[in-house]
């Protein structure tokens, strides 16, 4: 199984989804990220997301189960990256990821988050 | 292409569904995003077919009309079926703990959809996606 990495870059984390997902590496990210938060005591995570050619709802609700879980720990999350034909992709599934925070890009992403750490 | 038949048994199975649907997307040209929209629903589609169906298979094919081209893929599975095929497409309806958009979304992402399902003999769904 893929095991996705997790870099910690200053005060945040930074993670690439780069593999076609399947349910046991969601899961096991889940994990990673919420013990690698506390360990580090992260105060953002940047979940970069540029290389998925789609989201659907199964991939929607892992973003928002990262981003309950860093809120939990006192940690915020931004999606970037989220290619034109997937927002547009999104919406008409009805998936709204709200209160999921967005950025077009790693560097405004981390910029959005950096203002609050 | 002639239709292709993949099994739907596991996790991977569905990337590999996606994956055959991406191909056949992009040999009957179909622009960017309608080929984002197809895969999505293809995902939901082979989702449902292996969780609530039980396992089952997914069928895809390039079709044609006089004017345009297309793609086709059947979703297949001997599963327990679905009672109120109105209520599973209601968006937020999940019999399990989904967020009951798989369904309903799909639908919306597709051109043709289909559901053939009756209770204790499966499901059948249906979808074809034209290039515009
Ligand atoms: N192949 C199938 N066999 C039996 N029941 C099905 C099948 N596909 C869908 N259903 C039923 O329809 C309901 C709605 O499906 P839908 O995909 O919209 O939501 P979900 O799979 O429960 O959640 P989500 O897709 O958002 O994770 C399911 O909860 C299930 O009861
Ligand atoms: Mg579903």
């Amino acid at each position: 199984m893929e095991r996705i990495p997790i870099l910690k870059i200053g005060n945040l984390l930074l993670v690439s989804i780069q593999v076609d997902l399947q349910d046991r590496t969601v899961i096991t990210l889940e994990e990673d990220l919420a013990e690698k938060i506390v360990a580090t005591g992260a105060r953002g995570v940047v979940i970069d997301i540029t290389a998925l050619d789609i989201v659907d709802s199964f991939t929607g609700r892992m973003l928002a189960t990262i981003a309950s879980i860093s809120r939990v720990l006192d940690a915020e999350t931004v999606v970037v990256g989220m290619r034109p034909a997937v927002a547009i992709t999104l919406v008409e599934l009805g998936l709204s990821l709200e209160g999921i925070k967005t950025a077009l890009d790693v560097e405004r992403g981390m910029r959005l988050l950096s203002a609050r750490a | 292409m002639t239709a292709q038949e993949l099994p739907i048994a596991g996790d991977a199975d569905v990337v590999r569904v996606r994956q055959l649907v991406r191909t056949a997307a992009v040999a009957a040209r179909l622009s960017l995003v309608d080929q984002t929209k197809l895969v999505t629903a293809a995902s939901e589609l082979a989702r449902n077919t292996l969780t609530h169906g039980g396992g089952g298979s997914a069928t895809v094919e390039q079709v044609s009309s006089t004017i345009k081209a297309g793609v086709r893929v059947v979703f297949h599975d001997k599963g327990p079926g679905i009672p109120d095929i109105a209520l599973a497409l209601t968006d937020g309806y999940t019999s399990a703990n989904g967020m009951g958009l798989g369904l309903g979304g799909a639908k919306r992402l597709v051109d043709t959809f289909d559901i053939v399902s009756s209770p204790g003999e499966g499901t059948t769904v249906t979808v074809v996606k034209w290039a515009r």
